[in-house]
């Protein structure tokens, strides 16, 4: 068990040092500069190159990638170019408000998603999983952006239930409104990211049930004489709730990347809508920290899968 | 045959499997014994429907994809007459079941102890303590050398003829009065065959059980079988004792299977290849001989026109008529006229 974390733990080291360099790389690929736009249309181009020499934007790739990895270590990520603040601070006040949306949205799409998936594959064909599958189908259709208009549209614009930006209302006051105007805020997003996000695991978790259910072991269990309603309990659930499992890990990636939609839509100030607008900006140092820290999430996100599925899954295990 | 012994009776049983929004017989009018204490044999080539008929006994048909009619007599229960939940009463504990694949029969999840101790659990009310000794008693009856260790073992640990051993104890755990294996033997090389072969038999000593062995393998019918049932099509087309059917095969089925199996007086010649296939469920006749298609020398005349079973010894019945003239084609005497 511990072996297969510790081995796992240190594929991970040369992933990371791969991950920075092409996040480097591709920033620094995008056309543009950080200051053509910035200052004045009519500013002499002399002063842009003089800017982009002092900044050391000029040396070659890897003495830049050099310097930024020297200044990581010391926790320092530069500065932005746009808002001349810290990337961390920047950072910092923007990383609470996407995690936050995305934990509950995640709470919310396994809270629809195992419930849906286990009823509509355990009455195959009935009513129910043919609702179920209605449902999925038409909500895979549809662009997440869209539904995420639509959602403000309805829910907030014309029924006016929830706010439509924004992260906490500015009139809240001591800490219990200012949490439950936080709350009150990531509501709908929320909801409408797990309503697209449950999609996939239905679907998924649907055909592992009906899979499990033809399967022989099951049909072994039945030959043993134990009752319908123990055999999905002991057999079907956990053997198609096992790749789920190992799905969880992933699917945090995919709420982040989903954090980039919601956010701007809903100008909801987190990491996603920052990344959005630094890149409009050409903020390099800002891009750059924010796709480390996805990228990093990311390999994060594999890791726990692959830990999880070696904690469910038997076969897996490193003896 | 309707004798004291026979503690399982299957009475006219037909299943039918629906395919498209028809039913289409699987299996038709199966008529068979099973004594204590006997191994009966059931052969037929793929598709024949033996698998069908031991899923029926088990009742591990969907109900509302199958249509089942005629009477499992089971020591005075008739099975086909039982909900789900009766029918748990007799699965595991009175009728054990042995499949063909011993890997994807096992749950990949479960230790192998806690796979055979779920039978006990439904079945008996012993309590952990005594589960366990028993769990290891099973083991060793089934020849594990190390059933401690085993015990504790997922079922992808263990090789196949371990597995085959683990399914076997999960058949016997309640010491059942039927087991139905149905190809215990198919996945498994030659040498574990053999060994598997013999712990059935140990176990059977032992339990006084029948068995419904299922195979298409003739070698293993010969080694293990006191009868023999020949399936073709989805009917019994023959039985008898196993001597009967090795030693005066009369239904031109079951001559042409033994005749297809090499054998040492036939070593060094082609093999007889029945040609054709068994007719899908949908092509099935209603009428005639279903074997006829695949002996087209023989002329119609010699086949009944709803071939039954003719006893024709003591135990020995065969189905149709034209057992009685029939003759292959290299062999051809004067008695058949193409």
């Amino acid at each position: 068990m511990w072996k297969t974390i510790l081995r796992r733990l240190m594929i991970m080291v040369p992933e990371v040092i791969i991950l920075s360099i092409l996040v480097f790389l591709l920033a620094k690929a995008m056309p543009g500069d950080p200051f053509t736009g910035s200052i004045n249309p009519k500013a002499d181009p002399a002063q842009i190159k003089h800017l982009m020499a002092i900044n050391g934007l000029n040396d070659p790739w890897y003495q830049q990638y050099w310097n930024w990895v020297v200044h990581l270590f010391h926790g320092n990520l530069g500065n932005s170019y746009q808002y001349q603040e810290p990337v961390t601070r920047l950072i910092e006040g923007r990383a609470g408000n996407t995690l936050w949306l995305a934990f509950f949205s995640m709470v919310l799409t396994y809270a629809f998603a195992l419930p849906m998936g286990v009823f509509a594959g355990r009455h195959e064909g009935k009513l129910p999983d043919v609702i179920i599958r209605f449902y999925t189908y038409v909500t895979y259709c549809i662009p997440f952006f869209v539904i995420l208009v639509l959602g403000i549209w309805i829910f907030g614009y014309v029924f006016g239930w929830f706010p439509t930006t924004g992260s906490v209302s500015s009139d809240a006051q001591g800490w219990a409104q200012t949490i439950g105007s936080h709350f009150y805020h990531i509501l709908l997003p929320g909801i409408l990211g797990a309503l697209f996000s449950t999609v996939n695991i239905v679907q998924y978790l649907r055909s592992e049930v009906i899979d499990a259910k033809h399967s022989d072991y099951v049909r072994t269990a039945r030959s043993k004489g134990v009752p319908s309603k123990d055999i999905y309990r002991h057999h079907i659930f956990r053997n198609s709730l096992l790749p789920i499992a190992a799905f969880a890990g992933y699917s945090i990636t995919g709420l982040l990347n989903g954090s980039i939609f919601t956010e701007t839509v809903f100008s909801y100030p987190g990491m996603g809508l920052l990344f959005v607008n630094s890149i409009s900006y050409r903020d390099y140092t800002v891009i750059t920290a924010l796709v480390l820290i996805f990228g990093l999430l990311n390999l994060l996100g594999t890791l726990l899968s692959d830990i999880i599925l070696s904690i469910v899954d038997p076969r897996i295990r490193i003896e | 045959m309707e004798t004291e012994s026979n503690f399982l009776n299957i009475k006219d049983v037909s299943t039918a499997f629906k395919i498209d929004g028809q039913f289409y017989d699987a299996i038709s009018h199966i008529n068979l014994q099973v004594q204590h204490d006997e191994i009966l044999a059931i052969v037929g080539e793929s598709g024949c429907g033996k698998s069908t008929l031991a899923t029926t006994i088990m009742g591990l048909h969907d109900p509302e994809e199958t249509k089942i009619s005629g009477e499992i007599d089971f020591e005075g229960t008739d099975l086909l007459q039982l909900d789900d939940d009766g029918y748990n009463k007799f699965r595991g504990a009175k009728i054990g079941m042995i499949f063909q694949d011993p890997l994807s029969a096992l749950n990949p999840l479960k230790r192998v102890e806690d796979q055979i101790s779920e039978v006990m659990d439904y079945h008996t009310t012993l309590t952990k303590a005594e589960k366990h000794t028993r769990v290891l008693e099973l083991l060793d009856e089934v020849g594990i050398v190390n059933p401690q260790r085993t015990a504790h073992q997922f079922p992808h640990e263990l090789s196949g003829g371990m597995r085959q051993r683990v399914v076997i104890a999960i058949a016997i755990a309640c010491k059942p009065d039927l087991i139905i294996a149905d190809e215990p033997t198919t996945a498994l090389d030659v040498t574990i065959q053999a060994q598997i072969l013999d712990v059935l038999r140990d176990i059977q000593k032992e339990n006084h059980a029948g068995i419904i062995l299922i195979t298409h393998d003739l070698g293993v019918v010969a080694e293990t079988a006191d009868r023999v049932a020949v399936m073709y099509a989805g009917q019994i087309v023959e039985q008898g004792t196993a001597e009967q059917i090795f030693n005066t095969p009369e239904h031109p089925y079951t001559r042409s299977l033994l005749r297809s199996m090499p054998q040492r007086d036939n070593e060094g010649d082609d093999l007889y290849v029945i040609k054709g296939n068994v007719p899908s469920l949908q092509k099935m006749p209603s009428t005639g001989d279903r074997f006829a298609p695949r002996i087209p020398w023989v002329p119609e005349s010699a086949h009944e026109a709803d071939p039954v079973m003719h006893e024709i010894a003591p135990g020995h019945e065969v189905r149709c008529t034209c057992y009685k003239t029939f003759q292959f084609p290299d062999q051809k005497k004067g008695s058949v006229t193409v």
